[in-house]
């Protein structure tokens, strides 16, 4: 019976992410909208797009290979499941063993890997401009995400989220300078990941300085719909990952009885709200960087982590 | 090197009779073989070439003296000697002859059309004619040459909401080894539609050339009728005109300012200056009925007057924006992540700025003290306090930086006009000289140097008319503002150069 229950509350998990992933957007869109006394779009408006996206046929380029086609569906896949091993409201749950910190780096990867050739697959010059710029930043990313998982294991003795929520949990963390050198890094790389002002920008109307969109400019139909969903889900995924880490109060564990699961639910909501409404204001107050500028900016990211590592060792050596 | 000036090389030419206020001069090919070198040399600065059947005109201005005038140079076998094969600037100017006239250019660098993609139902609709013969080649693009180059094509449908026009970069990566322009998209026969039209009927098309310099339009294309016709138009005309002139450069920098920030994902500045600017915009339709001051102004006058409230109107508008435009500046001078973006991006060259004789808040800030207001001193102008800002460092932070003080200056001068307004008629019937007459104005736009040359028929209709737009000698320097930068970067250069589309696509 408890087993019943615990895959009903990770399948509830898995489509409560995929449920909330359009609604983080469209908050944050919101919010950017209100703080620039704009009226903005309803938070709901990212539902009726994809909607919209959905009812909509699909253009191909003439020049699209099977692997155009074949992209968004693999891409939605990684990170639906990449966002579902994250936990959110609640620890230990059936699949949580698989939830490893080094398998959501690889799936996000994954993911990447295809929208880039995805981008490079029509032979259009934007695709190619975005997908180098994609790789160009993935390349500095992705070990700067190591460097974090790093000193997460290193502190945690785990790279499993699920035993490092419970660790952190514990009063006798207490603060610590590496957690706040990776909390940092994670922030820096959560930004340049998503495609967030100043890495891209995400409500670009800038054909020449877009990322993310450059990429997925040939895309249409019910396939732009999975990839803007997709996109949705890796902010929230980062979102839960951030929470999860560096904040996972309110989160409970499985087994426990339905009032736990819900006061899990409102922390991880206040959470995803407070997430985003940080992030719209961060966005607001600052200027996108030149191209080449995001080197330097992920370059820090790196050195944080690097420096938070160090320090674990330099401090257990004492 | 030649020494004499422009008045002595002209006079061995024969001036031409009712041509006002500047003289125009009929000249031979050996003298425009001396303006060409003149010009080559930077002694002197273009103003526009632009052509008729059988003839080419040429505009242009002696730096030193202020002297202006018109050499008109006949050439009934269609061939005129190139003024681009020693000048770059006119190059463009050309090849718009030869598209829309038919007359070539002997010797030119660059023959390919300009304006005409092939598109058009008759070829040389000014000139001859005719119908287009076969499907014309595709246009060949400049050869870029070395390893690892690619193209990337953008436009002419652009992701924003802005007018079209092509733009072919070439990159090594991200690093930009040459951008190409191709313009021409919205040509629309203004030039073939001023012809023989009604001063009333021209008058609105000429604000129409432009709809973000409708005022600058139309106050040059008036000030050439008046100039033609020798109609002295009453004090209140001339400082009204000045006011919604003053207005419109005012909501047009507002919107460049929080759009040039707005490129580089600064949404905050954007938000801030389309509220000054929507407040310039009402106030300007509550005192004079239209928000762009669309046929405000009119030959012989302006065709609104001041309303009783108007100048309250216009004194708490110019109160608000004296409180909240501060605080703006300060926002964009403090953030580092805009500033990074801005300053040393897009720089230009002032030896090239000196060279095409580039006005506006372009030619200002790469140090070139050009500002019609100032250097022709129209009415009122002549009896109104202001600075012409100048900047040498000409990148795009210079540009803004140059439309904030113009702001600043463009407020000083409406505080003056609404002090100092005269009483009186606001508009005069034009005189009827019952021959034919021509004219011309330069006056300045809030882009830049406006010129507008005609010639009416005896029965006051329009024989030919000529607008050039500021735009024909900025865009070809945006081409080499983005030499050296990122591809990315060329939207903020684009927007800090803000060139007209339409004005220069006729």
């Amino acid at each position: 019976m408890a087993l019943i229950t615990d895959y009903l509350v990770q399948g509830g998990q898995m489509l409560l992410i995929l449920l909330l992933a359009p609604l983080l957007t469209g908050w944050i869109r919101t919010l950017k909208a209100q703080l620039l006394r704009r009226r903005g779009p309803s938070p709901l408006q990212p539902y009726r797009d994809l909607l919209k996206l959905l009812r909509k046929d699909v253009v191909l380029a003439d020049s699209a290979s099977w692997l155009f086609r074949v992209a968004p569906y693999l891409i939605f896949a990684a990170i639906w499941v990449a966002a579902a091993l994250v936990p959110t409201f609640a620890s230990g749950l059936p699949f949580n063993w698989a939830a490893d910190l080094i398998a959501i780096v690889a799936l996000l990867g994954t993911a990447r890997f295809f929208l880039a050739l995805a981008g490079l697959d029509t032979g259009t010059s934007f695709g190619g401009i975005g997908a180098s710029r994609e790789m160009m930043i993935a390349s500095l990313a992705e070990p700067a995400m190591l460097m974090i998982v790093f000193t997460l294991s290193l502190l945690a003795g785990t790279t499993e989220l699920s035993a490092v929520a419970r660790f952190m949990l514990n009063a006798d963390v207490g603060l610590r300078v590496s957690l706040a050198l990776a909390l940092l890094a994670l922030v820096m790389v959560a930004i340049a990941e998503n495609a967030r002002v100043p890495v891209d920008n995400p409500a670009t109307h800038l054909e020449l300085t877009m990322v993310h969109e450059a990429m997925v400019l040939e895309y249409s139909g019910r396939h732009l719909a999975l990839i803007e969903l997709a996109a949705s889900l890796k902010l929230l995924l980062y979102l839960s990952l951030l929470g999860c880490i560096f904040a996972p109060w309110g989160m409970t564990t499985a087994g426990e009885d339905l009032t736990a699961y819900l006061t899990g639910v409102a922390a991880y909501l206040a959470k995803l709200g407070l997430g985003g409404f940080l992030l719209a204001l961060f966005e607001t107050r600052i200027a996108k960087m030149r191209v080449f500028r995001v080197d330097q900016f992920l370059g820090m990211a790196l050195m944080l982590g690097l420096l938070g590592a160090l320090l674990l060792f330099v401090s257990r050596s004492l | 090197m030649n020494t004499q000036s422009l008045q002595a090389v002209l006079d061995a030419g024969h001036p031409v009779a009712d041509h006002r206020p500047w003289p125009r001069v009929v000249v031979t090919p050996e003298i425009w073989n001396t303006l060409i070198e003149g010009l080559a040399g930077n002694v002197w600065t273009l103003l526009g070439l632009w052509g008729e059947t059988g003839v080419v005109h040429l505009a242009v201005r002696e730096e030193a003296s202020g002297m202006l005038s018109v050499a008109s140079l006949p050439c009934p076998d269609g061939c005129f000697p190139s003024v681009g094969r020693r000048h770059p600037p006119a190059q463009r100017l050309e090849r718009t002859i030869a598209d829309l006239m038919g007359l070539h250019p002997v010797g030119a660098p660059d023959v390919r059309p300009w304006l005409d993609h092939g598109r058009w139902p008759v070829r040389h609709p000014l000139g001859a004619a005719t119908a287009p013969a076969s499907p014309v080649p595709p246009y060949p693009f400049l050869p870029v040459e070395g390893e690892s180059l690619h193209q990337i094509p953008v436009g002419p449908v652009h992701a924003g909401i802005i007018e079209p026009g092509h733009f072919r970069f070439t990159a090594n990566g991200e690093a930009v080894a040459r951008l190409e322009q191709r313009l021409g998209y919205v040509h629309k026969g203004i030039e073939g539609l001023l012809k023989g039209a009604s001063l009333e009927q021209a008058a609105q098309l000429a604000g129409r050339i432009s709809g973000d310099s409708t005022v600058a339009y139309a106050l040059a294309f008036a000030r050439a009728v008046e100039a033609a016709t020798e109609t002295e138009i009453p004090a209140r005309a001339h400082w009204l005109r000045a006011l919604m002139a003053e207005l419109e450069r005012l909501a047009h920098h507002c919107g460049d300012i929080g759009a040039i920030c707005n490129d580089a994902a600064f949404a905050l500045m954007l938000a801030h200056c389309a509220v000054l600017r929507e407040q310039i915009l009402r106030a300007s339709a509550a005192c004079f009925g239209h928000r762009l001051l669309m046929d405000s102004v009119i030959p012989g006058g302006v065709a609104t007057d001041l309303p009783a409230d108007g100048p309250d109107i216009l004194q708490s508008l110019v109160t608000g924006i004296r409180r909240q435009f501060p605080p703006l500046v300060t926002l964009y001078d403090n953030t580092a992540s805009l500033q990074d973006r801005t300053v040393k991006t897009g720089f230009v060259k002032p030896a090239l700025i000196r060279q095409f004789g580039c006005g506006g808040y372009v030619g200002r800030a790469g140090g070139r003290a050009f500002d019609a207001r100032r250097a022709l001193g129209y009415p009122p102008y002549d009896e109104l306090k202001f600075e012409v800002p100048l900047r040498t460092d000409s990148d795009v932070n210079g540009r803004v930086w140059l439309r904030i003080c113009e702001v600043e200056q463009s407020l000083a001068l409406i505080e003056q006009i609404l002090q100092k307004l005269p009483s009186g008629p606001v508009g005069v019937a034009l005189n009827a000289l019952g021959r034919p007459c021509e004219g011309m104005a330069l006056i300045e736009g809030f882009r830049g140097d406006i010129l507008v040359w005609l010639r009416l028929n005896s029965d006051g209709t329009v024989a030919r008319c000529h607008p050039r737009d500021p735009s024909w000698f900025q865009w070809p320097l945006l081409e080499a503002a983005i030499e050296g930068n990122i591809v990315a970067d060329f939207p903020l250069c684009n927007k800090s150069f803000n060139g007209s589309y339409s004005g220069h696509d006729l």
